[in-house]
């Protein structure tokens, strides 16, 4: 296991970040290692990882998985929700990165999303491409598009950000229902070619071996977004969220720093629309590019709890997961019988995901890790006063 | 000559619907710091709301159909206000998220209850009828949506300068906190502003559909524009009525102008919307805080 201070990307975005400033004061090493709980969430974490990754391979029959004829663990339908949920995670991860570690509200991460998704695709189809260097194409892409849009958008602070953003994932959106030299397919999107795939990838068995495929993502994505956000770099973002000022004052110029979180929570989302390309099979603009995407992605983030780690990873599963499990019963037959009142809403994943949602803001602002964690504090210690609400510094 | 001024006119109308939506969400800003993106979801209530109207009332007419709409946007945005934004006073990264939880909401509402495609409004004929000026046709809608965005900028401007809630929200708008403590009840204010852009809101919804879709209504219309909206906002400067106006106008006749010069070829046809982000990036770029915008 390497620790975050020997080196890699990090420290040298950190060198580079306070070179041209008065020299900035050694921050304490990260207590990670250290902390009693560790050895335990590690094997819990295992535990988790090891139940899904042997889901593939379990033909158990559990009912109410998934509504409808087949409740087996291991069907074709469980296996493509759960991968769905599993790319979103990632994603949601990754924005995590940008909102809850680092502070900054964006609008726009389903535009590196659909840079992901697009790129392979037009690579892959419209081009007819090797796999690996579409891959790098697209990733590399995606971290260009992040470090030009990045620095432009990151010009502008709070509303003027967020903002900054939507727009710029609107012209992308724009860009693709334009379908310029046919590229895009427009409204309709663009099946991807499977010439060039390898044969684990593609046909009916390929669907566990995508599902692995997803759950590799997140796992990768989870272990550099842990490393990233314990180093130096991520104390650095912390401190940015808490107060720029304060980090300026302290001597770290915040915009590579910004831009730095900036450009991974990107690539994060990059290659998530690459992992949902190969799951999906297709890419259309309103699945991959459309604002509707972020800000799903921006209330898992809110659902599952801002700045934690696993928070966002569950809060993206619960969220895609609730999502497809709704629509499946508003098609189911049995369902039609209900009154209008109780069927109209309950039809409408977005209208209960919504409402979840706003009763989440006003009752249990941490999200479901917070509640997890006031639940924890009051076991362990019953005598503790509970934790103050967290503090939002205003908006500019 | 005469089809620019046509244009001109187009784009001049299509500035005041921008209008009527960006002055509500750069009230709320100036005076509470929310952005509010619950604001597109009050357009198309108003809109639905005029669709409701103008089937099962008919006898009302269209005055009945317009003010259904701003009444409806007005009470939905005061309720929002009084239910969902007043508990989470303080906390304002919450109080753009509820209002986010709130637009996915009722945009699935609308979409169980009236279905996701699109309905038609009843609107009386002169509304769809054209004029001639200079040798041009030009759509009575036009008129009216820039009567509209005039009428609603002598009303807000009278309502801010001369009224005493207007007053309140000037001054809130400069420091919360003193008029507070001069005595006033600033949580009232909020509900009024909620309120008044709400109605302007729902105006706009309505005018968008009968004006600029083909007098059809849909679940998502109030998001598609409310984008714009927002661009209109930060370009005009947040909190700043006079700056949405000038930016609503600009962006109104830019949109327009590109929409129309450049064609509907391959890859163009969405022109007119991206060059709208260019004037947005642009600004912000020379200006950071806007036109208008106060300074931090």
């Amino acid at each position: 296991m390497t620790t975050p201070q020997d080196g890699g990307l990090t420290t040298v975005l950190g060198r580079l970040a306070h070179r041209s400033v008065t020299p900035a004061p050694t921050l304490p090493p990260p207590g990670r290692l250290a902390s009693p709980g560790s050895r335990t969430r590690a094997v819990t974490a295992l535990a988790v990882v090891a139940v899904f990754a042997l889901i593939p391979l379990a033909s158990l029959v559990v009912p109410w998985v998934l509504p409808g004829p087949v409740d087996v663990l291991n069907s074709a339908g469980t296996l493509d929700v759960l991968g769905l949920c599993f790319v979103f995670a990632g994603v949601a991860l990754g924005y995590d990165v940008l909102f809850g570690f680092t502070g900054l509200l964006s609008f726009g991460q389903v535009l590196y999303f659909a840079i992901g998704a697009y790129g392979l695709d037009i690579t892959l189809t419209v081009w007819n491409w090797p796999l690996l260097p579409a891959l790098l194409v697209t990733l590399a892409a995606g971290l260009l598009v992040a470090l030009v849009l990045g620095a432009i958008s990151l010009r502008g602070s709070g509303i003027a950000f967020a903002m900054v953003t939507l727009a710029f994932a609107q012209v992308g959106y724009y860009l693709i229902e334009d379908n310029p030299h046919n590229l895009t397919g427009g409204d309709t999107g663009l099946a991807m070619s499977a010439a060039r795939l390898p044969s684990a990838l593609v046909g009916v068995a390929s669907t566990r071996n995508l599902y692995w495929l997803a759950l590799v993502f997140l796992i990768v994505v989870y272990a550099v977004v842990w490393l990233v956000t314990g180093s130096s770099t991520g104390r650095v973002w912390l401190a940015i969220r808490e107060s720029e000022r304060r980090a300026e004052v302290l001597g770290y110029r915040s915009f590579p720093f910004k831009l730095a979180s900036f450009a991974l929570s990107s690539l994060i989302a990059t290659a998530g629309g690459i992992v949902y390309l190969l799951l999906v099979g297709t890419a259309t603009p309103d699945a991959v590019a459309s604002t509707t995407v972020t800000i799903s992605i921006l209330v898992m983030v809110v659902l599952g709890g801002a700045g934690t780690r696993w928070g966002a990873v569950a809060g993206a599963m619960v969220y895609v997961y609730l999502q497809q499990y709704l629509l499946k019963i508003a098609a189911e037959p049995s369902f039609g019988a209900l009154p209008a009142v109780l069927r109209v809403p309950l039809s409408q994943p977005s209208f209960l995901l919504g409402a979840l949602f706003i009763l989440f803001i006003l009752f249990a602002p941490g999200g479901v890790a917070g509640l997890a964690s006031r639940v924890a504090a009051r076991v362990s210690t019953r005598r503790r006063k509970p934790q103050a609400e967290p503090r939002e510094k205003p908006v500019e | 000559m005469s089809t620019f001024i046509a244009i001109t006119i187009s784009g001049l109308a299509l500035g005041a619907v921008y209008f009527l939506i960006a002055s509500g969400l750069s009230l709320i800003y100036g005076l509470m710091d929310v952005l509010n993106f619950a604001h597109g979801v009050f357009l198309t209530l108003g809109a639905y709301a005029g669709w409701a109207v103008a089937a099962h009332l008919p006898g009302l007419g269209f005055g009945g159909v317009v003010i259904a709409a701003a009444a409806a946007g007005a009470a939905v945005a005061a309720v929002t206000e009084l239910l969902l934004i007043r508990p989470l006073y303080g906390r304002p990264i919450s109080q753009i998220l509820v209002t986010i939880g709130l637009d996915l909401a009722l945009v699935g509402l609308l979409e169980g209850g009236f279905g996701s495609d699109s309905l038609s409004i009843t609107v009386p004929g002169w509304l769809t009828a054209v004029t001639a000026v200079g040798g041009e046709r030009i759509p009575n809608g036009d008129f009216v949506a820039l009567g509209a965005g005039l009428a609603v900028l002598g009303a807000l401007t009278w309502f801010l300068r001369r009224t005493r809630y207007g007053m309140i929200i000037r001054a809130g708008a400069e420091n919360r906190d003193m008029v507070r403590a001069l005595g006033i009840d600033v949580g009232r204010a909020f509900t009024v502003v909620f309120a008044v852009g709400g109605a302007a809101a729902g105006l706009a919804g309505l005018l968008n559909s009968v004006v600029f879709s083909g007098a059809l209504v849909d679940p998502t219309q109030g998001d598609q524009l409310l984008i714009f909206a927002f661009i209109v906002v930060v370009i005009g400067g947040l909190g700043s009525i006079a700056g949405s106006a000038v930016a609503a106008t600009g962006v109104g006749l830019v949109q327009v102008y590109v929409t129309f010069y450049a064609g509907s070829g391959a890859g163009l046809a969405q022109l007119g919307n991206v060059s709208v982000v260019l004037v947005l990036a642009i600004v912000l770029l020379v200006r950071p805080r806007g036109l208008l915008g106060r300074t931090a």
